[in-house]
Protein backbone atom coordinates (compact mmCIF):
# COMPACT_ATOMS: atom_id res chain seq x y z
CA UNK A 1 0.00 0.00 0.00
CA UNK A 2 2.75 2.37 0.99
CA UNK A 3 4.56 1.71 -2.27
CA UNK A 4 1.39 2.28 -4.31
CA UNK A 5 0.85 5.58 -2.55
CA UNK A 6 4.43 6.68 -3.19
CA UNK A 7 4.11 5.73 -6.87
CA UNK A 8 0.92 7.80 -7.17
CA UNK A 9 2.49 10.83 -5.54
CA UNK A 10 5.57 10.61 -7.78
CA UNK A 11 3.35 10.36 -10.85
CA UNK A 12 1.62 13.58 -9.76
CA UNK A 13 4.94 15.30 -9.17
CA UNK A 14 6.12 14.39 -12.68
CA UNK A 15 2.87 15.81 -14.06
CA UNK A 16 3.53 19.00 -12.09
CA UNK A 17 7.01 19.24 -13.67
CA UNK A 18 5.32 19.26 -17.09
CA UNK A 19 2.95 21.93 -15.79
CA UNK A 20 5.91 24.05 -14.66
CA UNK A 21 7.31 23.84 -18.19
CA UNK A 22 3.90 24.70 -19.66
CA UNK A 23 3.51 27.88 -17.62
CA UNK A 24 7.28 28.45 -17.87
CA UNK A 25 6.93 28.90 -21.63
CA UNK A 26 4.34 31.62 -21.01
CA UNK A 27 6.58 33.34 -18.45
CA UNK A 28 9.34 33.21 -21.06
CA UNK A 29 7.05 34.91 -23.59
CA UNK A 30 6.21 37.48 -20.92
CA UNK A 31 9.93 38.20 -20.33
CA UNK A 32 10.74 38.61 -24.02
CA UNK A 33 7.75 40.84 -24.80
CA UNK A 34 8.24 42.91 -21.66
CA UNK A 35 11.85 43.59 -22.68
CA UNK A 36 10.64 44.65 -26.10
CA UNK A 37 7.73 46.78 -24.95
CA UNK A 38 8.61 48.08 -21.46
CA UNK A 39 6.27 51.08 -21.70
CA UNK A 40 3.43 48.92 -23.00
CA UNK A 41 3.81 46.57 -20.03
CA UNK A 42 4.04 49.40 -17.48
CA UNK A 43 1.00 51.14 -18.92
CA UNK A 44 -0.96 47.93 -19.45
CA UNK A 45 -0.22 46.73 -15.93
CA UNK A 46 -1.56 49.92 -14.42
CA UNK A 47 -4.87 49.32 -16.23
CA UNK A 48 -5.41 46.24 -14.04
CA UNK A 49 -7.27 46.46 -10.75
CA UNK A 50 -4.75 45.84 -7.94
CA UNK A 51 -7.51 45.70 -5.31
CA UNK A 52 -9.31 42.85 -7.07
CA UNK A 53 -6.04 41.09 -7.95
CA UNK A 54 -4.81 41.46 -4.37
CA UNK A 55 -8.11 40.17 -2.97
CA UNK A 56 -7.80 37.14 -5.22
CA UNK A 57 -4.24 36.58 -3.99
CA UNK A 58 -5.47 36.51 -0.38
CA UNK A 59 -8.41 34.25 -1.35
CA UNK A 60 -5.98 31.76 -2.91
CA UNK A 61 -3.60 31.85 0.08
CA UNK A 62 -6.47 31.12 2.48
CA UNK A 63 -7.68 28.33 0.17
CA UNK A 64 -4.20 26.79 0.17
CA UNK A 65 -4.27 26.76 3.98
CA UNK A 66 -7.71 25.11 4.06
CA UNK A 67 -6.56 22.58 1.45
CA UNK A 68 -3.53 21.70 3.60
CA UNK A 69 -5.92 21.27 6.56
CA UNK A 70 -8.15 18.99 4.47
CA UNK A 71 -5.17 16.78 3.61
CA UNK A 72 -4.18 16.71 7.30
CA UNK A 73 -7.65 15.57 8.42
CA UNK A 74 -7.75 12.95 5.64
CA UNK A 75 -4.52 11.54 7.10
CA UNK A 76 -6.18 11.48 10.51
CA UNK A 77 -9.25 9.79 9.07
CA UNK A 78 -11.60 12.53 10.34
CA UNK A 79 -14.24 12.48 7.64
CA UNK A 80 -16.39 15.40 8.84
CA UNK A 81 -13.49 17.84 9.10
CA UNK A 82 -12.13 16.61 5.77
CA UNK A 83 -15.43 17.38 4.01
CA UNK A 84 -15.71 20.76 5.78
CA UNK A 85 -12.25 21.94 4.74
CA UNK A 86 -12.66 20.64 1.18
CA UNK A 87 -15.94 22.57 0.96
CA UNK A 88 -14.34 25.79 2.25
CA UNK A 89 -11.53 25.37 -0.29
CA UNK A 90 -14.06 24.86 -3.09
CA UNK A 91 -16.04 27.96 -2.08
CA UNK A 92 -12.84 30.06 -2.02
CA UNK A 93 -11.93 28.74 -5.47
CA UNK A 94 -15.34 29.80 -6.76
CA UNK A 95 -14.92 33.25 -5.14
CA UNK A 96 -11.64 33.59 -7.03
CA UNK A 97 -13.34 32.71 -10.32
CA UNK A 98 -16.18 35.14 -9.57
CA UNK A 99 -13.75 38.02 -9.03
CA UNK A 100 -11.88 37.00 -12.19
CA UNK A 101 -15.20 37.14 -14.06
CA UNK A 102 -15.79 40.70 -12.81
CA UNK A 103 -12.30 41.72 -13.95
CA UNK A 104 -12.71 40.16 -17.39
CA UNK A 105 -16.12 41.70 -18.01
CA UNK A 106 -14.83 45.14 -16.98
CA UNK A 107 -11.99 44.84 -19.51
CA UNK A 108 -14.37 43.69 -22.25
CA UNK A 109 -16.79 46.51 -21.37
CA UNK A 110 -13.91 49.02 -21.63
CA UNK A 111 -13.08 47.65 -25.11
CA UNK A 112 -9.76 46.32 -23.82
CA UNK A 113 -10.15 42.68 -24.82
CA UNK A 114 -7.17 42.53 -27.17
CA UNK A 115 -8.79 40.64 -30.07
CA UNK A 116 -9.65 42.30 -33.38
CA UNK A 117 -12.60 44.71 -33.18
CA UNK A 118 -13.10 44.11 -29.46
CA UNK A 119 -9.96 46.17 -28.90
CA UNK A 120 -10.56 49.84 -29.53
CA UNK A 121 -9.48 51.79 -26.43
CA UNK A 122 -10.17 55.50 -26.16
CA UNK A 123 -7.26 57.94 -26.22
CA UNK A 124 -6.72 60.59 -23.50
CA UNK A 125 -7.54 63.24 -26.14
CA UNK A 126 -10.94 61.68 -26.86
CA UNK A 127 -11.84 61.26 -23.19
CA UNK A 128 -9.55 63.08 -20.70
CA UNK A 129 -11.39 61.74 -17.62
CA UNK A 130 -11.33 58.07 -18.65
CA UNK A 131 -9.26 55.82 -16.40
CA UNK A 132 -8.72 53.27 -19.14
CA UNK A 133 -7.62 55.61 -21.92
CA UNK A 134 -4.43 54.66 -23.76
CA UNK A 135 -2.29 57.13 -25.78
CA UNK A 136 -2.39 56.13 -29.46
CA UNK A 137 1.37 55.43 -29.65
CA UNK A 138 1.04 52.89 -26.78
CA UNK A 139 -2.10 51.11 -28.00
CA UNK A 140 -0.22 48.36 -29.87
CA UNK A 141 2.32 47.59 -27.08
CA UNK A 142 -0.50 47.60 -24.48
CA UNK A 143 -2.43 45.19 -26.71
CA UNK A 144 0.55 42.81 -26.52
CA UNK A 145 0.49 43.08 -22.71
CA UNK A 146 -3.25 42.43 -22.61
CA UNK A 147 -2.81 39.32 -24.79
CA UNK A 148 -0.25 37.98 -22.32
CA UNK A 149 -2.57 38.95 -19.43
CA UNK A 150 -5.63 37.20 -20.84
CA UNK A 151 -3.65 34.16 -21.97
CA UNK A 152 -1.86 33.59 -18.67
CA UNK A 153 -4.74 34.40 -16.32
CA UNK A 154 -7.14 32.55 -18.63
CA UNK A 155 -5.08 29.36 -18.51
CA UNK A 156 -4.69 29.82 -14.76
CA UNK A 157 -8.47 30.22 -14.43
CA UNK A 158 -8.92 27.04 -16.50
CA UNK A 159 -6.71 25.25 -13.97
CA UNK A 160 -8.87 26.69 -11.18
CA UNK A 161 -12.02 25.34 -12.89
CA UNK A 162 -10.41 21.90 -13.18
CA UNK A 163 -9.36 22.19 -9.52
CA UNK A 164 -12.94 23.06 -8.51
CA UNK A 165 -14.12 19.96 -10.41
CA UNK A 166 -11.54 17.83 -8.57
CA UNK A 167 -12.64 19.26 -5.22
CA UNK A 168 -16.30 18.58 -5.98
CA UNK A 169 -15.44 14.97 -6.81
CA UNK A 170 -13.36 14.64 -3.64
CA UNK A 171 -16.20 16.04 -1.49
CA UNK A 172 -18.67 13.55 -2.99
CA UNK A 173 -16.25 10.64 -2.49
CA UNK A 174 -15.37 11.71 1.05
CA UNK A 175 -19.06 11.96 1.99
CA UNK A 176 -19.54 8.39 0.82
CA UNK A 177 -16.70 7.37 3.14
CA UNK A 178 -14.34 6.35 0.36
CA UNK A 179 -11.27 7.59 2.22
CA UNK A 180 -9.67 6.16 5.33
CA UNK A 181 -6.54 6.82 7.35
CA UNK A 182 -4.74 4.31 5.12
CA UNK A 183 -6.22 5.36 1.79
CA UNK A 184 -6.27 9.10 1.06
CA UNK A 185 -4.09 9.38 -2.07
CA UNK A 186 -6.72 11.17 -4.21
CA UNK A 187 -6.99 13.88 -1.53
CA UNK A 188 -3.22 14.31 -1.30
CA UNK A 189 -2.86 14.43 -5.09
CA UNK A 190 -5.67 16.99 -5.43
CA UNK A 191 -3.90 18.99 -2.71
CA UNK A 192 -0.65 19.03 -4.67
CA UNK A 193 -2.54 20.27 -7.75
CA UNK A 194 -4.32 23.00 -5.80
CA UNK A 195 -1.08 24.28 -4.25
CA UNK A 196 0.61 24.28 -7.65
CA UNK A 197 -2.14 26.48 -9.09
CA UNK A 198 -1.65 28.80 -6.11
CA UNK A 199 2.09 29.02 -6.88
CA UNK A 200 1.37 30.05 -10.48
CA UNK A 201 -0.77 32.92 -9.16
CA UNK A 202 1.98 33.90 -6.69
CA UNK A 203 4.09 34.77 -9.75
CA UNK A 204 1.29 36.13 -11.95
CA UNK A 205 0.07 38.69 -9.41
CA UNK A 206 3.26 40.80 -9.09
CA UNK A 207 4.28 40.38 -12.75
CA UNK A 208 0.90 41.41 -14.18
CA UNK A 209 -0.77 43.64 -11.58
CA UNK A 210 2.10 45.28 -9.72
CA UNK A 211 4.53 46.05 -12.56
CA UNK A 212 2.92 49.43 -13.23
CA UNK A 213 1.54 50.00 -9.73
CA UNK A 214 3.98 52.83 -8.93
CA UNK A 215 2.52 54.74 -11.88
CA UNK A 216 -0.91 54.69 -10.21
CA UNK A 217 0.46 55.41 -6.74
CA UNK A 218 2.44 58.48 -7.81
CA UNK A 219 -0.53 59.83 -9.76
CA UNK A 220 0.60 59.45 -13.38
CA UNK B 1 10.29 -5.07 -2.57
CA UNK B 2 11.58 -1.68 -1.56
CA UNK B 3 10.22 -0.36 1.68
CA UNK B 4 9.46 3.26 0.92
CA UNK B 5 8.12 4.05 4.34
CA UNK B 6 11.65 4.52 5.71
CA UNK B 7 12.89 6.40 2.68
CA UNK B 8 12.06 9.77 4.16
CA UNK B 9 14.53 12.46 5.07
CA UNK B 10 12.49 13.75 8.01
CA UNK B 11 9.60 12.09 9.77
CA UNK B 12 6.29 13.81 9.30
CA UNK B 13 5.62 15.98 12.35
CA UNK B 14 2.87 14.74 14.63
CA UNK B 15 1.11 18.08 14.48
CA UNK B 16 1.89 20.00 11.26
CA UNK B 17 -0.85 22.58 11.80
CA UNK B 18 1.53 25.04 13.44
CA UNK B 19 3.72 24.85 10.32
CA UNK B 20 0.69 25.47 8.10
CA UNK B 21 -0.35 28.51 10.12
CA UNK B 22 3.24 29.76 9.99
CA UNK B 23 3.39 29.46 6.19
CA UNK B 24 -0.02 31.14 5.92
CA UNK B 25 1.27 34.07 8.01
CA UNK B 26 4.43 34.30 5.90
CA UNK B 27 2.41 34.31 2.65
CA UNK B 28 0.13 37.10 3.91
CA UNK B 29 3.05 39.25 5.13
CA UNK B 30 4.97 38.72 1.88
CA UNK B 31 1.89 39.64 -0.19
CA UNK B 32 1.50 42.87 1.77
CA UNK B 33 5.23 43.55 1.37
CA UNK B 34 5.23 43.04 -2.41
CA UNK B 35 2.23 45.38 -2.83
CA UNK B 36 3.91 47.97 -0.57
CA UNK B 37 7.25 47.87 -2.42
CA UNK B 38 5.51 48.05 -5.83
CA UNK B 39 4.27 51.56 -5.00
CA UNK B 40 7.81 52.89 -5.33
CA UNK B 41 9.79 53.34 -8.50
CA UNK B 42 12.98 51.68 -7.26
CA UNK B 43 14.89 52.49 -10.48
CA UNK B 44 14.22 56.17 -9.88
CA UNK B 45 15.12 55.93 -6.17
CA UNK B 46 18.43 54.12 -6.66
CA UNK B 47 19.64 55.50 -9.96
CA UNK B 48 22.67 57.12 -8.29
CA UNK B 49 23.37 54.34 -5.77
CA UNK B 50 26.53 52.30 -6.45
CA UNK B 51 25.88 48.73 -7.63
CA UNK B 52 22.09 49.20 -7.70
CA UNK B 53 22.35 51.76 -10.52
CA UNK B 54 23.41 48.94 -12.87
CA UNK B 55 20.05 47.22 -12.37
CA UNK B 56 18.06 50.07 -13.84
CA UNK B 57 14.82 48.93 -15.43
CA UNK B 58 14.63 45.61 -13.58
CA UNK B 59 15.04 46.53 -9.90
CA UNK B 60 11.28 46.40 -9.16
CA UNK B 61 11.04 43.08 -11.01
CA UNK B 62 13.97 41.58 -9.07
CA UNK B 63 12.38 42.48 -5.72
CA UNK B 64 8.95 41.20 -6.82
CA UNK B 65 10.38 37.91 -8.12
CA UNK B 66 12.50 37.35 -5.01
CA UNK B 67 9.43 37.75 -2.79
CA UNK B 68 7.41 35.46 -5.10
CA UNK B 69 10.17 32.82 -5.04
CA UNK B 70 10.25 32.83 -1.22
CA UNK B 71 6.45 32.42 -1.14
CA UNK B 72 6.58 29.57 -3.68
CA UNK B 73 9.36 27.83 -1.73
CA UNK B 74 7.32 27.97 1.49
CA UNK B 75 4.29 26.47 -0.29
CA UNK B 76 6.38 23.68 -1.87
CA UNK B 77 8.25 22.76 1.32
CA UNK B 78 5.37 22.85 3.81
CA UNK B 79 1.96 22.80 2.08
CA UNK B 80 3.19 20.28 -0.52
CA UNK B 81 5.14 18.33 2.14
CA UNK B 82 8.39 18.25 0.16
CA UNK B 83 10.33 18.85 3.37
CA UNK B 84 9.02 15.51 4.66
CA UNK B 85 8.89 13.65 1.33
CA UNK B 86 11.08 10.88 -0.05
CA UNK B 87 14.38 11.78 -1.68
CA UNK B 88 12.96 10.82 -5.07
CA UNK B 89 10.09 13.32 -4.73
CA UNK B 90 12.56 16.01 -3.67
CA UNK B 91 14.76 15.35 -6.70
CA UNK B 92 11.73 15.59 -9.03
CA UNK B 93 10.67 18.88 -7.43
CA UNK B 94 14.18 20.33 -7.86
CA UNK B 95 14.32 19.05 -11.45
CA UNK B 96 11.30 21.22 -12.31
CA UNK B 97 13.27 24.34 -11.38
CA UNK B 98 16.32 22.98 -13.20
CA UNK B 99 14.49 22.38 -16.53
CA UNK B 100 12.74 25.73 -16.21
CA UNK B 101 16.05 27.56 -15.76
CA UNK B 102 17.51 25.75 -18.78
CA UNK B 103 14.58 26.84 -20.93
CA UNK B 104 14.69 30.45 -19.71
CA UNK B 105 18.47 30.94 -19.78
CA UNK B 106 19.14 29.24 -23.13
CA UNK B 107 16.30 31.04 -24.90
CA UNK B 108 17.19 34.45 -23.50
CA UNK B 109 20.91 34.00 -24.22
CA UNK B 110 19.93 33.11 -27.79
CA UNK B 111 17.95 36.36 -28.09
CA UNK B 112 20.79 38.39 -26.58
CA UNK B 113 23.48 37.00 -28.87
CA UNK B 114 21.47 37.25 -32.10
CA UNK B 115 19.77 40.60 -32.36
CA UNK B 116 20.84 42.33 -29.18
CA UNK B 117 18.70 42.87 -26.15
CA UNK B 118 16.04 44.16 -26.29
CA UNK B 119 15.31 42.26 -29.46
CA UNK B 120 14.13 43.86 -32.66
CA UNK B 121 10.92 41.84 -32.56
CA UNK B 122 8.12 43.56 -34.42
CA UNK B 123 10.10 46.68 -35.18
Amino acid sequence: MEQQKEAGMIGMWIFLVTEVMFFGGLFLAYTIYRTNYPEGFLYGSHLLNVKLGGTNTVVLIVSSLTMAMAVYYSQKGERKKLVTFLAITLVLGLVFLGIKYVEYSTKIHDHLFPAASLYHPVTPEENPTSEHAIPSNLQRPVQVFLWIYFLMTGLHALHMIIGAGLLTTMILMARKGRFTKNYNSPIEISGLYWHFVDIVWIFLFPLLYLTGFHLTASGH
Amino acid sequence: MADYSHDTTHEHPENPIKYYIGVFGLLMVMTALTVFVAQFDLEEMFKHTPVLEHFSGILNAIVALTIAAIKALAVVLIFMHVRWSSRLTQVIAVSAVFWLLIMLSFTISDYITRGGWPTTLGQ
